[in-house]
């Protein structure tokens, strides 16, 4: 099935992530995503990507994102271009003509949301949809409900195939009730010991076995501790990379103290973990 | 798909309103169609089946699990909690008229004051009305309409003058034969900034809260999606779905039945902690303006009220703290809580009175 292929390209989604994305792929339904920063929301769009060989595109989505930057624009340059240049050819062109010559698809720039339907089938992400604001999420209801794209100069843009796309958020705010709707919900959280000892053995498969238990343990340790930003699936390879390249084939309390900058962001929570006993937290077991 | 499928999962659904989610008829079609894809006979199937398309944030979640248990017998195939999860509410609601408790449960005169006038009620102590002239109060809070602080957005629009605009330049140019006659120009739009508000509900500021929940109601309907209201005591609770009901009385009743906590103590450090942790970090609370209505009797340890205060301070554009006694003659801040978070505050106000409230209002859209 689906969750077998994804291993095979180094992601290891549990059960439920792995029904949701074989139904978001057999239901033709985008897939909503959230769950903490660093628990892989963004490397599983990549991962589909890579299994169903389609290509990927993506869209970073930000405050003020307009239509100009997601869909589509006119290439404003290039269509002035043209004009002047049949000015000066003088080819006795009529002037409805030319006007109708200027919106060609070839000064048509596409933007990822109409790139993802014109190259079917394929991958859409839409990053941290959270970030843009209402107003976009309104035309995004649009392009997703029947994948289509309409462009009055040139007509609508059909997807032969929809696209497998995925949303992600981080709930910096609620997205609206009508895109969820939509949606496959699903809910990421961190993985469990088992998985993530197998996740940084296979990303990195240069670490030990012992140095990734390890790491996979003391990151979960660090979890509990009520930081102001715990450590995701993320920070805990960014640790084991860390260690590895200082050449360190075990965990030991001063190894760790000197490459806490690689799991912890904050001031406030590296003091916190320095002030607890090193030992009990990161001593081998 | 089979007729006794369509029934039980009808059931189910219904089930899951009951406890809490909104299973709407689309979402019901959506698991249907997901179970035609997946193995109906297995219980993980039909548990994610269920959970993918009728569940759409994490408060569901739980909710999801019990009724899930509940309705097919055996616990829910979830292999582990999530640690930041709420509790499920179950605590029914504390009654909306905590307002007219203390003070005045003594004073059945209520027509002997009755011809103060708009304006002298206007600078009267919330706390100290009699129910009459706290009827008479509620009308005056509809015509609250605070305006909203502003801050520039990435988005522009068309204007005289400004950065050049070159899309509209070329386009107007191509009007003309690709002769650029006239510039034009562009500058960012102004869009309101979030305004979040955290209320103290708990015993002491109870002859203010009902006041609050108004001001915060007449804020919520003025800008409903940039404003955002919590309530504070001995836990969080996120208000703004509620006050966004048009009638003042239904939506204070509304999130009167969502607050647990109501009229009860107060750890103010340790619940905004909660609330920097699941939201204010993650953007609620970032280059808003943040108002704290509260008197500051802190059960918690003043310490970490004074930290998260710095921490908020951080993360947001203003901090407003609002206390009631401060409009109180003679004034001086003494309790623990309100020493250690006045470092971190910016605009330090009076909300005792509707007069009061309309100065709040101003602050924060100056702030």
């Amino acid at each position: 099935m689906l969750g077998a292929a994804l291993e095979l390209t180094g992601y290891l989604p549990d059960e439920g992530l792995a029904t949701a994305a074989y139904l978001a792929l057999v239901m033709h339904r985008p897939l909503f995503l959230e769950g903490e920063a660093g628990v892989g929301k963004t490397a599983l769009a990549r991962a589909l990507a890579e299994v169903t060989g389609r290509p990927l595109y993506r869209l970073q989505c930000y405050e003020g994102l307009e239509a100009s930057q997601a869909l589509y624009d006119w290439d404003f340059g290039r269509q002035l271009l043209h004009l002047r240049a049949a000015e000066a050819a003088g080819t006795g062109q009529r002037a409805e003509e030319l006007e109708a010559g200027l919106y060609d698809r070839r000064f048509l720039l596409a933007r990822p949301l109409l790139q993802a339907l014109e190259d079917s089938p394929s991958v859409l992400l839409v990053d941290e949809v959270d970030r843009a604001d209402d107003e976009f999420e309104a035309f995004l209801l649009e392009v997703l409900g029947d994948f289509t794209i309409s462009i009055p100069e040139l007509g609508t843009v059909r997807a032969q195939t929809p696209p497998l796309v995925v949303l992600t958020s981080n709930r910096t705010r609620e997205v609206h009730d009508a895109l969820k709707r939509r949606c496959l919900y699903h809910w990421l959280e961190h993985p469990d010991f088992d998985r993530e000892v197998a996740i940084l053995r296979r990303r990195l498969p240069e670490v030990t076995e012992t140095l990734a238990r390890q790491v996979a343990r003391a990151t979960a340790t660090l979890r509990e501790l009520d930081l102001l930003k715990p450590p995701g699936v993320a920070e805990a390879m960014d640790w084991a990379g860390a260690l590895h390249a200082l050449g360190a084939r075990e965990l030991d309390p001063d190894t760790a103290a000197r490459t806490l900058g690689a799991v912890l962001k904050y001031r406030e929570d590296t003091d916190r973990v320095r002030s607890l006993d090193p030992g009990a937290l990161f001593g081998a077991r | 798909m089979p007729g006794d499928v369509v029934g039980t999962v009808l059931g189910f659904a219904r089930t899951l309103r009951h406890a809490g989610v909104a299973a709407s008829p689309d979402r019901v079609t959506a698991m249907l169609t997901a179970l035609g894809h997946l193995d109906v006979l297995d219980p993980t199937a039909v548990y994610w089946a269920g959970r993918l398309t009728l569940c759409a944030s994490p408060d569901d979640l739980d909710r999801y699990d019990a009724a899930f248990a509940a309705y097919f017998g055996g616990g829910a195939p979830r292999p582990r909690r999530s640690s930041g999860a709420e509790q499920p509410r179950e605590v029914p609601a504390a009654p909306l008229t905590s307002g007219d408790g203390g003070a005045d449960g003594g004073e059945p005169s209520d027509l002997a004051t009755r011809a103060g006038g708009e304006e002298v009620l206007r600078h009267r102590d919330v706390a100290g009305l009699t129910p009459a002239e706290r009827d008479q109060l509620r009308r005056l809070f509809a015509r609250l309409r605070p305006a909203a602080p502003m801050r520039p957005s990435r988005r522009r629009s068309p204007s005289a003058h400004g950065a050049v605009d070159r899309g509209r330049t070329v386009r107007r140019a191509l009007r003309h034969g690709g002769e650029v006659t006239r510039l034009a120009h562009h500058r960012a739009r102004p869009r309101p900034r979030r305004v979040v508000l955290l209320i103290d509900v708990s015993g002491s500021m109870s002859p203010y809260a009902d006041a609050l929940l108004r001001v915060a109601h007449a804020a919520v309907r003025a800008r409903p999606t940039s404003t955002e209201v919590f309530t504070i005591g001995t836990r969080l609770t996120r208000v703004t779905r509620e006050l966004r009901l048009r009638d003042p009385d239904r939506a204070l009743a509304a999130s009167g039945a969502a607050i647990p906590d109501w009229s009860g103590g107060t750890r103010i450090g340790e619940v905004l902690k909660a609330f920097l942790d699941r939201w204010g970090q993650r953007g609620t609370a970032r280059g808003a303006v943040v108002v704290v209505c509260s008197d500051g009797w802190e059960r918690g340890g003043a310490q970490l009220l004074g930290d998260q205060m710095a921490r908020l301070q951080r993360l947001a554009h203003a901090v407003v703290w609002v206390n009631p006694h401060k409009g109180r003659a003679g004034y001086q801040p003494r309790t623990a809580g309100i020493v250690a978070a006045l470092p971190s505050v910016d605009h330090f106000v009076a909300g005792h009175s509707l007069a009061a409230f309309e100065e709040l209002a101003e602050v924060v859209s100056r702030a």
